[in-house]
């Protein structure tokens, strides 16, 4: 499942929900991305998604890390709108079989997420804002899922 | 008319998000938007600017019809 959501909510609840009525799945892996306040430099993140493209694209992410990790299942929250310092902006959750492949489609899924999903994001805080655009770090991070298969 | 739509620092630095807008191709939307604003210009002309056409990447020019929507993309981050 898949959903964006411009309300708060909270990892351990979908967690709980996540983790219902499974007899076949031995390991779920989760992350949760929070917002930083960057010590007062950012008061507010923003993200913008474009609606129907944003939920399409990361549709394909979540098919390619359900055929390549043979995850039961999976389940991705992300916010959009006005998020502020503390707050969850992404959840996580994968179910599969054994748990290195639940630890892995979540790494493999946040890597995608960071930068291939469609989102923008801005950060406002008493110095005025700025759009974050990807660093160095994320494209590295994505590069190693292309260049080795498991 | 094709509705075009701009996100992230692209809305920002142009002024709006939405707009709709005659023209016949990518390319000449392009043209078109960047001879009426140099900032959005230059914005436009910086690596990873993306665009969807009915929201689908398109790589090189492609014509747009009438009802089409044309999206311009900055460099994504989510996460």
């Amino acid at each position: 499942m898949i959903s964006l959501t411009d309300q708060p909510f909270e990892p351990g609840a979908l967690l709980t929900a996540f983790s219902q009525g499974r007899s076949e799945t031995g390991a779920i892996a989760t992350f949760t991305g929070l917002a930083r306040a960057e010590r007062g430099a950012t008061t507010t993140l923003e993200l913008e998604a474009y609606p129907g493209f944003t939920e399409t694209a990361i549709g394909k992410i979540a098919d390619e890390a359900k055929a390549r990790f043979t995850l039961d299942d999976f389940h991705i929250v992300h916010r959009i709108g006005k998020i502020a310092p503390g707050e969850a902006i992404v959840f996580v959750a994968a179910a599969a079989t054994h748990r290195r492949a639940a630890f892995e489609a979540c790494d493999f899924l946040m890597d995608y997420l960071k930068s291939r999903a469609p989102f923008w994001k801005k950060e406002t805080g008493p110095d005025g804002s700025r759009w974050i655009e990807p660093r160095e770090q994320d494209h590295a991070d994505i590069a190693r899922w292309e260049t080795s298969k498991p | 008319m094709a509705k075009v739509l701009l996100f992230g620092r692209l809305s920002d630095i142009a002024g709006w998000r939405e707009r709709e807008i005659e023209s016949a191709s990518i390319a000449a939307l392009r043209a078109l938007l960047s001879g009426e604003d140099a900032d959005l210009a230059e914005a436009l002309a910086r690596p990873g600017v993306q665009v969807a056409l009915d929201q689908a990447i398109v790589r090189g020019d492609a014509a747009i019809t009438a009802g089409s929507e044309v999206a311009f993309l900055p460099p994504m981050s989510g996460g």
